[in-house]
């Protein structure tokens, strides 16, 4: 059935590019800056809206990219001047997301943009909103994820082994001239930019979920970080096709679902791979002891 | 124009802010101020549960299961980073992700139930703090004072634990327990808070007060009195500026209160505040140090 | 030609003066040490040196340059607690990032940079685990595939920050042999060391720090009772007892 694929195409584009985007996420240890901008991505949006009064996808991006941006830098600011991380955090999304959420109320009235749907996304809607580019129709997310797909993989295409040294020792990174900084900010763009793609399918909030759990899970298995993006990648999907299929069996929110799948998922691996550890010290036992 | 019921509001949201201000002092030292923001989200399983079966919307069934879920939230988190390689911060972010996402799918469940739909659940997550009834109102004020009185009735102790674990264990405290008591305090001010303010800015009345007042202040005592003062002072005058306009949620606008007394302690307080460190810069580099 | 000129370093961390009026002049070819008590500022005089502090002032030159990253006359390797050991990666990849400044953006290490990493790894002895995880490496190990880079990137002044922290005795005979062989190059090599009693066994110059650069100059010339005393202070007096000579 049609619509059912077109759900399920957009969880599963969801998984892969926010499975890429998680990645450098988890090593880079900021996760919470995603989860910031997962938040702040709503005032991005709120103000795209507001000045040009329209619900084009395009400004949306940009509003959201922009609002994404304004986070790292404000986050940055913040913690370059002394408040500690965990903090500077807190209090930039909080605070973003309040005037977001005020906008809201003051100006975009009762509008497509109301908050629960922003928090919660709709994925059954999907594939309703359709647009037709080269004559071809798609779902207006799928062209979304699609086009922000791209990105991500031009970005490591071009960028990986930067990336890679960048995250692993900054100091050397900047002694041999890499552009850390920019990369820095290019990365949180690529970030945002996701956030927002995947925001209008399955919510602000429950986004953060996509990037930070299946790349966490795979964290805990891999050995090099191309093996990463490979095993964050499948869990990001897998947790998309589960969470669908229990959420149409329980008939219940979709993206709500997906996020839990991602959980179970976690938990599964990080219990197969406790085991694995725990047996693999038994046997080294059990040879020394002969 | 203050009428009777706006009074009590105002006196909630004041205690509620003291209240946040107090244990977020405490939790933000610990550098823990993101697990609140956890703790937070993760109320909202909680509180569809506890209302799909019991079957009642009484606010103290509710704030129970919030408070479960909430706490169980923290032991993952920890127990996440003890037996993971996972770091901190992907641990945090992945729990609250994931309790909020099941919190969703729970009240979604909750919302199709025929007597879900009246339940009122969707309000924990932006709070409603302008139409809180009287009952709402005596819980609110009853668990905050509580929570005030025993932070000042554990400050010694606390203070021992954060600053000097070890030298705390020899004399005999005990410390894991009046750690576990402290995060008890933290997640009662969330399930107190999600009420007026809602599961996802609940947060900022944790960490705003505290970052604020650490801008002023290094010594606990002064920190939790200003951290307080910020807390009881972004409540008063966000409820009070909310009611003024019909339609204007009141959670945002204390979270912006708060926000608003960081930033002018950010760029002007006299220790560590921009302007002054911008001075001293400039004397630095004309060598005048 | 000077491998190293500091003239006038000053460093504040908002009102803590770390670094004050710091001056020294090191020539190419030297093993140096750069030796001081703890929270003399030696990490700081390291960083001003890579370029990592906004708040500094003064004149730093290397190799009679400002320090241009680009050219990659600078070797770095790093405290070994201040690296993310869970990072997924293996000894090899890490040596090969050595190359990386050496392929500029867009392009992959190539096939001769795999060769310069394996005779890298090779030169300090983890030929064999080239494919081991980081974080499955003991501590020496750890400090040797670190070492192996900085060779991989065949810089010109080496900054060692305290190589010999928690690291066996086979592996700190192996790294000083490597460092002695870099100085008969003719490079330049800076290490932040700890252990006094190596110091002259090991090093030729010795740089002098506490809070500003108190001496520094021909290891049997600055390493003498009374420099020491000046550097450390009352703190000398209990190595003294501790170690019964110096």
């Amino acid at each position: 059935m049609m619509i059912e694929f077109w759900v399920i195409l957009t969880g599963v584009l969801v998984g892969i590019t926010c499975g890429i985007a998680g990645v450098f996420l988890i090593l880079r240890k900021m996760s919470m800056i995603a989860d910031a901008i997962s938040h702040t991505v709503l005032f991005g949006i709120v103000m795209a809206f507001i000045i040009t009064q329209s619900l084009n996808g395009l400004w949306m991006l940009v509003g959201a990219a922009m609002a994404g941006i304004l986070t790292a830098y404000l986050v940055q600011l913040l913690q370059s001047s002394g408040i500690q991380e965990d903090a500077a955090i807190g209090v930039t999304f909080t605070s973003l997301f309040a005037l977001g959420v005020l906008l809201i109320t003051l100006f975009a009235g009762n509008i497509h943009l109301d908050v629960e749907h922003v928090l919660m996304g709709e994925i059954s809607f999907v594939p309703w909103d359709k647009w037709t580019f080269l004559s071809i129709t798609m779902p207006k997310a799928v062209w979304m994820l699609l086009l922000v797909l791209v990105i991500n993989v031009a970005f490591l295409f071009l960028f990986y082994k930067e990336m890679k040294l960048s995250t692993f020792d900054y100091v050397y990174a900047t002694t041999i001239g890499l552009p850390v900084i920019l990369l820095h900010y290019v990365f949180i763009t690529t970030i945002s930019l996701t956030t927002v793609a995947a925001f209008d399918s399955v919510g602000a909030i429950l986004v953060v979920a996509m990037p930070i759990g299946p790349a966490a899970t795979a964290y805990l298995i891999s050995k090099s970080v191309k093996e990463m993006f490979l095993w964050s990648m499948c869990f990001g999907v897998a947790s998309a096709i589960l969470g669908y299929y229990v959420a149409k069996w329980l008939d219940t929110s979709i993206a709500g679902m997906m996020a839990a799948a991602v959980g179970v998922i976690f938990l599964v691996i990080f219990l197969i791979d406790k085991l694995q550890q725990h047996l693999n010290k038994r046997a080294v036992a059990s040879r020394g002891s002969f | 124009m203050l009428s009777g019921n706006l009074l009590w509001v105002l006196t909630g949201t004041m205690l509620l802010g003291i209240a946040a201000g107090i244990t977020g002092t405490f939790s933000f030292l610990q550098k823990q101020s993101l697990v609140g923001d956890a703790a937070a989200h993760a109320t909202l399983p909680g509180i569809a549960l506890a209302f799909l079966l019991t079957g009642q919307k009484e606010l103290p069934v509710l704030m129970i299961g919030a408070a479960l879920t909430s706490a169980l939230s923290i032991y993952c988190i920890q127990w996440i980073v003890t037996y993971s390689k996972l770091k901190a911060d992907a641990a945090i972010g992945l729990v609250l992700a994931v309790f909020f996402g099941v919190g969703i799918v729970l009240l979604t469940i909750v919302n199709r139930s025929p007597l879900g739909n009246q339940s009122g659940l969707n309000d924990f997550i932006f709070g409603k703090a302008a139409t809180m009834t009287k009952s709402d109102l005596t819980w609110l004020l009853m668990s905050a004072i509580i929570i005030i009185a025993v932070s000042l009735l554990m400050y010694k102790e606390w203070k021992l634990i954060i600053f000097d674990p070890v030298y705390a264990k020899g004399i005999g405290l005990p410390v894991g327990a009046l750690k576990a008591c402290l995060t008890a305090l933290i997640v009662m001010t969330i399930v107190t808070g999600i009420q007026a303010v809602g599961v996802i800015l609940i947060s900022a009345l944790l960490i705003i007060p505290a970052a604020s007042a650490k801008l002023w202040t290094k010594r606990l005592n002064t920190m939790l009195l200003f951290s307080a003062i910020t807390g009881g002072l972004a409540g008063v005058a966000g409820t009070f500026i909310s009611s003024l306009r019909v339609g204007l949620s009141t959670g945002p606008i204390i979270v912006l209160c708060a926000s608003s007394i960081f930033f002018v302690s950010y760029l002007f307080s006299p220790k560590s505040g921009q302007l002054s460190k911008y001075i001293r810069k400039n004397k630095f580099q004309q060598g005048e140090v | 030609m000077e491998a190293l000129i500091v003239e006038n370093l000053s460093v504040a961390y908002d009102k803590k003066m770390v670094l004050e009026n710091a001056n020294v002049s090191v020539p190419t070819g030297h093993l140096s040490a750069i030796i001081g008590p703890n929270g003399a500022g030696k990490s700081t005089f390291l960083k001003a040196i890579l370029n990592q502090l906004p708040n500094k002032i003064g004149k730093i030159e290397i190799l009679g340059k400002a320090f241009s990253p680009k050219s990659l006359v600078v070797g770095y390797v790093p405290q070994r607690n201040a690296v993310d050991w869970d990072f997924p990666t293996t000894a090899l990849d890490v040596v090969l990032m050595g190359r990386y400044g050496h392929r500029g953006l867009f392009k992959r290490p190539t096939k001769k940079d795999r060769a310069i990493a394996m005779q890298a790894l090779t030169s300090v002895g983890m030929q064999d685990f080239t494919e081991r995880s980081i974080g499955q490496l003991s501590g020496g190990q750890q400090q040797r595939v670190f070492l192996a880079r900085a060779l991989a990137q065949n810089a010109e002044v080496y900054f060692l920050d305290e190589p010999f922290a928690g690291v066996d005795a086979a592996t700190e005979k192996t790294i000083i042999d490597i460092l002695k062989n870099l100085k008969a190059q003719g490079k330049s090599i800076f290490v932040v060391h700890h252990d006094l009693q190596t110091v002259t066994e090991y090093f030729d110059y010795t740089i002098l720090l506490n809070k500003t650069i108190l001496a520094a100059g021909k290891t049997n010339e600055i390493f003498t009772k009374e420099k020491l005393q000046q550097t450390y202070g009352g703190k000398l007096l209990m190595m003294e007892t501790l170690s019964g000579e110096i």
